[in-house]
């Protein structure tokens, strides 16, 4: 029978693809934004694999609101890519020193 | 049986799809992997028994923030081949940080199948007789709607801030500005003129 630690597991595991994700493609934003969906994908497993094993439905509704987050996030951080591309022609982002602030 | 048998399928393929977007070459092969490990990260919350936050996540997930990434990739002309320049070089130190979160995180399981931790209060505990979509309704109408409302207050936010991030004035383009078109009046826009025979006029 599958246990709330398959579950945890399997989670964990996509946690750490998208960290690993995130330090392999430095250059590439577009799959570093990938990663962190694949994060935020992970937690709202956790999130839902703990609400139905201990019976309670609050963590369904965490993990919408977790979902709403990442759609914003994704959309603003796409926003953001496409203004940078557009005034440097590149989205190589291991040398980004424009927003000095 | 069948519970298990779909288990380690959907999981083992949300964690293959998982590795090859973030291995893949073609960013575009990247944005279709991760709709496949949504679908089955879906599929792994429907056997839990969320059906909600499952068709949600291929709703919000595969239908609208995979395309977005599927029409940026497409729309950047962008050299992806030099972007995986230093792919090796940071592999090592990747593999290291990868691995020692997931000790950490294999531990906390670990702690957690001791049993040591037990949650014992609910704030809203899952009713059996009820579906789950009329549970989550009712915690998400009920106790949470200031959240639920702020939560389609980020969403509004988000889409602000894209639409005012991304909008530009092009050079060339000819719009009307009905502003200035009403402020104008005939004395600004015509003179008389008498010019001499074959002379012509100066505009």
């Amino acid at each position: 029978m599958i246990s709330l630690g398959h579950y945890l597991v399997v989670a964990a595991i996509l946690f750490v693809m998208g960290v690993l994700g995130i330090f392999l493609n430095r250059k590439n934003v577009i799959i570093i934004l990938m990663a962190i969906e694949l994060i935020l994908l992970a937690v709202n497993i956790n999130l839902v694999a703990f609400s139905a094993y201990l019976g309670d439905i609050v963590g369904q509704v965490f993990a919408m609101f977790v979902l709403t987050v990442a759609a914003g996030e994704a959309a603003i951080g796409l926003a953001i890519l496409v203004i940078y591309f557009r005034a440097r022609g590149t989205i190589a982002v291991d040398d980004v020193n424009r927003m000095k602030g | 049986m069948i519970q298990t048998l779909a288990f380690y399928l959907f999981a083992s393929l949300v964690i293959a799809s998982g590795a090859m977007t973030i291995l893949s070459r073609n960013p575009v092969h990247s944005v279709l992997w991760l709709i496949l490990a949504f679908f089955n990260a879906a599929g792994l919350m429907l056997l839990v028994g969320a059906e909600f936050i499952a068709l949600l996540l291929v709703i919000v997930y595969v239908g609208a923030v995979a395309v977005l990434f599927l029409f940026v990739v497409m729309m950047l002309d962008i050299d992806f081949a030099a972007l995986r320049a230093g792919f090796t070089r940071y592999l090592p130190f990747g593999l290291l940080v990868a691995l020692v979160l997931l000790a950490e995180m294999i531990l906390a399981v670990g702690v957690w199948n001791l049993g040591g931790i037990e949650a014992d209060a609910r704030m809203a505990s899952i009713d059996p007789n009820i579906p789950n979509i009329e549970s989550v309704g009712r915690a998400l109408y009920g106790r949470y709607l200031l959240l639920f409302e702020g939560a389609g207050l980020i969403l509004l936010v988000a889409m602000i801030g894209a639409i005012v991030l991304t909008h530009r004035e092009r050079k060339g383009s000819k719009a009307q500005n009905v502003d200035r078109q009403n402020r104008r009046r005939p004395q600004d826009a015509t003179r008389n003129m008498r010019p001499e025979v074959g002379q012509g006029v100066e505009l």
